[in-house]
């Protein structure tokens, strides 16, 4: 099918997004060229903006805006300097920012090991974790990737590398969600539940 | 054939990724048949019901129900979780391994394959139940190779047939055996192998595995052997594994 240039190069360049097909582009493309004039404006502007004016903060990298020394979590006064909470992505900062109870500070890896895709340890912000462990401020370093196969290799390796420091290792309890149900639950998550049961009252 | 609706199916999950909004694509070998790709619908969300039975290195039982695509998961049951791979780092990379091999090895062709599964069940469980899991995935491999057709030539020389004499030989990936001195020599490609390692592999060859784990070669044979066996396989598969760079980074 023969489009104007311009269009054309739109729709391809949508298509890299993920979860859009050729369809959704095309879709997607033609909606811009009949909508306003300030949607499509406001849309170029912010993505030129999103590269321009973000960079990762060099002590926890998480994502902050261009320019600053740090990130607004890693600068403030009110965070507990001796606790590191290792992420691995900055979305799962935001998630635990939302519960409002975490006071220290953050790391955010950007991935996890994966032996068969062959992401490995040089992949991740692993060194920087060591290099800010070493310092020595931090007391407790609390583990917090996915409860998955990655998730779970990840949060092994850190605590190999981790462990000679001296510093006081903890992961993510795992068990039963709010509103699940044990009929459902699979072993490996009953198990762990079962194990790490608390005392009531 | 024409796939019912809905089917049944015994499988050990290869892999999974993200797709689309909370969705994952599992990547399953099925006794039934074979390799098979699925979608498992909602499995990122927090509460669902099918997540936790379908990681990776999982032996699950499931209900896939037949789409103009790909199969959607209805339903999961754990059959064995292999706990203590998922707590060692050493045994998630062995495991992986054994993964990758048989995923890279495999197409989604819809064939029964009731004995490579059995090999890849069984040899997940010895890797999660033995003390060192190394023979067991040497056996693996071996096995793996008798059912995927390329078995090598362990006891001629590929080159003029006679019998491989107890000296140190040579092995050919391209031809897929050993090579006698005499027919090897000056020929590129090739890998030497010493007596010591060609023993153990033609006993991993021939025996089951409850003779084979009864070996106990020396660390520099189990060095050559996996080298080798290393080598066979980039050959077979035209290109590097990934699990081995991993299994080596995390032991050094």
């Amino acid at each position: 099918m023969l489009l104007p240039e311009p269009l054309q190069n739109l729709i391809t360049a949508l298509e890299r997004l993920p979860g859009i097909g050729p369809k959704s582009a095309s879709r997607l493309a033609f909606f811009l060229l009949r909508a306003p004039e300030d949607i499509s404006q406001q849309l170029a502007d912010s993505l030129i903006a999103l590269k321009q004016n973000t960079a990762f903060c060099p002590e926890c990298y998480n994502i902050m805006l261009a320019g600053r020394e740090r990130c607004e979590i890693c600068d403030s006064h009110a965070r507990d300097e001796s606790v590191i909470c290792v992420v691995e992505e900055p979305l799962d900062v935001i998630a635990l920012e939302r519960i409002g109870a975490y006071k220290g500070k953050y790391h955010v890896l950007h991935g996890v090991l994966s032996p068969i895709e062959g992401i490995g340890p040089d992949d991740l912000k692993i060194k920087p974790l060591l290099a800010r462990v070493a310092l020595g401020q931090a007391k407790e370093i609390i583990l917090a990737t996915n409860p998955s196969m990655e998730g779970d290799a990840t949060a092994l390796y850190l605590r190999q590398q981790l462990l000679p420091s001296g510093v006081h290792i903890t992961r993510l309890a795992r068990g039963l969600p709010v509103g699940g149900d044990l009929e459902y639950a699979d072993q490996n998550t009953l198990l762990r539940a079962l194990s790490g049961r608390q005392e009531m009252g | 054939m024409k796939l019912p609706r809905s089917f049944r199916v015994t499988a050990i999950v290869l892999r999974h990724a993200d797709w689309g909004e909370a969705d994952r694509i599992i990547t399953l070998f099925t006794r039934e048949r074979g390799k098979v790709r699925a979608i498992a619908r909602g499995a990122r969300k927090i509460r669902s019901r099918k997540a936790g039975h379908l990681e990776p290195f999982t032996h699950i039982t499931m209900q896939l129900a037949a789409s103009r695509d790909m199969p959607i998961v209805q339903q999961v049951e754990t059959l064995d979780p292999y706990l203590p791979i998922r707590d060692d780092l050493t045994l998630t990379g062995y495991a992986a391994y054994v993964i990758e091999l048989l995923d890279r090895f495999s197409y989604e062709d819809g064939t029964e394959s009731p004995s490579t599964f059995q090999l890849l069940a069984e040899t997940l469980k010895r890797i999660s139940a033995e003390a060192d899991p190394w023979l067991a995935v040497r056996y693996y491999e071996m096995r793996l190779l008798d059912l995927l057709g390329f078995r090598p030539q362990l006891f001629q020389c590929v080159n003029c047939l006679r019998e491989v004499q107890p000296e140190e030989q040579y092995f050919s990936p391209g031809s897929g055996g050993v090579i006698c001195p005499r027919c090897g020599q000056g020929l590129p490609g090739l890998w030497r192998v010493s007596v010591e390692t060609l023993k153990h592999l033609r006993h991993f060859q021939r025996s089951n595995y409850a003779e084979a784990s009864r070996a106990h070669p020396s660390a520099g044979t189990q060095k050559e052997l996996e080298l080798l066996m290393q080598a066979y396989f980039t050959y077979l598969l035209e290109r590097e594994l990934n699990t081995p760079g991993f299994i080596r980074r995390i032991k050094g």
